[in-house]
């Protein structure tokens, strides 16, 4: 039993953190993986409706995107409470699609350009009126290929 | 001269965590776990100006949905709640028993599958300005769930499989037999002046 009982101060064992780089160097993969950068300062709220029969974007980089709802609440002193509509960093009105879409366009691929897709997010307390004349709008400069931005509902 | 062997001096790895911490911690900072997804629509393109479109659509081959401002649902002109929209559209385009009052359909020779019958439902899908977009998307959302069940169910008969699952000539030739034809019109209350 001395063998149990030996007198000798109990060391804790150090513990190596050598192998804590290699977790953290993944956890920082994943999440490069994972995400995408986020683009552009978002002024209005887009709280965007459930929808059970989502699908995936193909080409993120082939998708612009319009924002369409009430101002923010830090913005909403400059601009009110109305329904406006965001174009990359500010306020912008339907007039101004035209140019943005044709900007965009300017900047892909020749061989990309039909593939093209407008990204809707809009509030879902938005009424269909600024909808519709965004809809025209991109009919106009011939983007037709859409998606409504929705949460996947079970 | 004895030379003493010289050792490759031991790397410190302690700070190599911290400066991972440091890049993890800016992905997280700067960019969003939003995934895009949403439920896809083609829009008609302009017709040239000075044509007129001639409504080649025969009347019974029209499912009339229409959103009203207070976000009340009518088909053809008969108020329905949005759970039953979704079945009565695929009965609609089915239209199993042949119903005049409903879809015609065609023969159609489809590459893979021979002559089938298709469909020529279309669905035309109305709101005025002040519909909500909440409303307008879940009437979307119930006529693409009739869509895509309609073709499950044809898929599992022709291929014995979910649509989800076939290849790619598999799932043309299927969504060539129910092709979505969602028509929408601008609100009636548009402004028409606006070019």
């Amino acid at each position: 039993m001395a063998k149990f009982t030996g007198k000798k101060a109990k060391q804790l064992a150090g513990f190596s953190t050598a192998s804590m780089g290699d977790i953290v160097f993944i956890l920082l993969f994943f999440f490069m993986v994972t995400t995408t950068m986020r683009e552009s300062e978002v002024k209005v709220r887009t709280d965007v409706p459930k929808a059970s029969e989502v699908a995936k974007l193909d080409r993120k980089d082939l998708t612009v995107y319009i924002n369409i709802g009430p101002p923010i609440a830090s913005e909403q002193a400059r601009y009110g409470t109305d329904t406006r509509i965001q174009l990359n960093d500010s306020f912008k009105t339907i007039d101004d699609i035209r140019n943005f879409i044709a900007a965009f366009r300017e900047g892909l691929d020749e061989k990309d350009r039909p593939y093209m897709t407008t990204a809707l997010k809009i509030d879902k307390e938005t009424k269909m009126g600024v909808v519709s004349d965004v809809k025209e709008e991109l009919r106009r400069c011939q983007a037709l290929k859409i998606m409504y931005n929705a949460l996947k509902a079970e | 001269m004895a030379r003493k062997k010289k050792e490759m001096p031991e790397l410190n790895g302690a700070g190599m965590s911290d400066i991972s911490f440091l890049l993890l911690c800016f992905f997280l900072m700067t960019s969003s776990m939003d995934q895009s997804m949403g439920i896809h629509r083609v829009l008609p393109p302009i017709p040239p100006d000075d044509q007129e479109i001639i409504n080649k659509v025969k009347g019974h081959n029209v499912l009339q949905v229409l959103v009203d401002g207070q976000d009340r649902l009518s088909v053809n002109a008969r108020i329905m709640d949005l759970n039953d929209l979704k079945d009565e559209a695929k009965e609609f385009i089915k239209n199993e028993a042949n119903d005049p009052t409903k879809s015609s359909k065609k023969e159609e020779d489809i590459p893979g599958v021979g002559i089938v019958q298709v469909s020529e439902a279309v669905i035309s899908l109305q709101n005025v300005r002040s519909t909500s977009y909440e409303a307008y998307l879940r009437v979307q959302n119930e006529l693409t769930k009739a869509y895509s069940e309609l073709r499950d169910e044809a898929a599992l008969e022709i291929f014995g499989r979910k649509f989800a699952d076939l290849n790619e000539t598999q799932r043309d030739a299927i969504t060539k037999i129910y092709k979505q034809r969602i028509s929408e019109s601008p609100p009636k209350d548009t402004r028409k002046n606006k070019k």
